[in-house]
């Protein structure tokens, strides 16, 4: 799966950090969320899903296969 | 069950409706949603829409082709105006027949306040809807005086963007400090000062009497000190009432939104999420209902999950944000006033601190001020 991030959309609410603090950090600066890996196995998709569904600014798509 | 309907079509009714797909269910997914169009994001409403840096579409929550994904069937524009939790039917705007359900989820959301006076007049505008935001936008262009009504989350960023847009802007509300019952006297002092420091003109402890208007348009804001603040655009942003009047004489318990047990289950074969719902705290007992974004979601999930059989209490930590001039406001937990504020670091007045509010013995809240990272650190406190 591929992880796609709005970053103009992010509202550094941290809750993809919450949910896959190995796919997901924030900027120290801002909060911004970044990408710790855009390719993560497919063992990883249910806390990404969980992430994207979390996120409050719905900034977090994915695209499977 | 082999026939779900979701009455409320925006975030709590779509998580709730993307749940059921993603924990198994394959039956019959119907989708009612009283606004035009699919579903979209609110919190850009008072900011990046208003402010006209985003257009309506960057606020869709899905696209197309996700809709199709879900595979149900979508109602647009049509209102749910009656339910008969005996027969398990729904009766709803634009037809006669009644909506059959095994399984329903209530997510009607709130409906703005209004005032009991002056909303005849044009110029004068709530803001919960898109058409709301489009419709205050498009007079903001214009306008010259702005009074907001009203210094809650909503009020302040709203006042926050007209000021930014250059507008006289004038803030009016009864309480001390703009924001003061989410945060308390201190935090709120820091949120009067940004505003005063923008060139917004704050009118606290001051209520609203009447409105001024000539020849059908708004001219001005009566209030208690015997004053008319000037206005050629007035945002009322009073708070909002639960969407339940569609829920009258059906047996549902409606003392506070629809009233849910601990599961979010209001009644049989019936659960409720998001803004419109309250449930029971499984610690304290205290009924909550929390109008918060994240809180649609995560209680769209639970109740869901509830309806597909799952026993467990929801036990969210809640989260809100608010974005004025630039600085973001973060927090977690549900305090109230009786709570005490301690700064955890920093200072407020400063671009960047964090606090918490203990109750009882225990952190019942974190708060950060420009500090994202910092306050889901803090967040630990409340597990």
């Amino acid at each position: 799966m591929k992880i796609l991030l709005d970053e103009e959309k992010c509202v550094g609410a941290g809750q993809c950090v919450l949910a896959a603090d190995d796919v997901f950090d924030q900027r120290d600066s801002d909060g911004i969320a970044v990408l710790l890996d855009e390719n993560p196995g497919e063992e990883r998709l249910g806390a990404v899903e969980t992430a994207a569904q979390l996120c409050p600014a719905q900034a977090i798509r994915i695209e499977k296969g | 069950m082999r026939d779900v309907v979701v009455v409320g079509a925006s975030a709590a009714g779509l998580a709730a409706a993307e749940t059921l797909r993603r924990e198994g269910f394959d039956g019959r997914l119907t989708l009612i949603g009283d606004e035009p169009g699919p579903p979209y994001d609110r919190p850009p409403l008072s900011k990046q829409l208003l402010a006209g840096d985003w257009e309506p579409e960057r606020l869709r929550l899905r696209s197309d082709e996700e809709l199709a994904a879900l595979d149900a069937r979508l109602i647009h524009g049509v209102r749910a105006v009656g339910l008969e939790p005996r027969r398990r039917r729904i009766r709803l705007s634009d037809r006669d027949e009644p909506l059959g359900y095994d399984g329903l989820v209530i997510a009607t959301g709130v409906i703005a306040r209004r005032l009991p006076f002056g909303h005849e007049l044009a110029g004068v505008h709530v803001l919960r809807t898109l058409t709301d935001a489009l419709a205050l936008r498009d007079d903001l262009r214009e306008a010259r005086r702005v009074v907001v009504i009203g210094a809650g989350l909503l009020g302040a960023e709203a006042a926050a963007v007209a000021r930014t847009m250059g507008r006289d802007v004038t803030l009016v509300d009864p309480v001390a400090q703009p924001m003061h019952h989410q945060f308390g006297p201190e935090i709120g002092a820091a949120v009067a000062r940004m505003h005063l420091d923008h060139g917004v003109s704050l009118r606290m402890l001051t209520s609203v009497t009447g409105l001024a208007g000539m020849g059908g348009r708004v001219t001005g804001v009566h209030l208690t000190d015997g004053t008319t603040a000037p206005a050629d655009v007035v945002l009322v942003a009073i708070g909002a009432r639960p969407a339940t009047a569609w829920l009258d004489g059906s047996g549902l318990s409606l003392t506070d939104g629809v009233d849910c047990d601990q599961t979010c289950r209001a009644g049989e074969s019936i659960v409720a999420a998001g803004d419109v719902a309250s449930w029971l705290d499984h610690q304290t007992g205290r009924r909550l209902r929390v109008e918060h974004r994240s809180n649609a979601t995560e209680q769209g999930m639970a109740a869901a999950r509830t309806l597909l059989g799952a026993t467990l209490p929801f036990r969210p930590i809640p989260y809100f944000w608010s974005e004025q001039f630039g600085v973001r406001i973060q927090a977690y937990g549900t305090w109230t006033a009786e709570a005490r504020m301690r700064i955890a670091d920093g200072t407020p007045g400063q671009d960047r601190f964090t606090a918490t509010y203990e109750y009882d013995g225990r952190v019942v809240g974190v708060l950060g001020w420009n500090a994202p990272r910092e306050v889901r650190g803090l967040r630990k406190l409340l597990e």
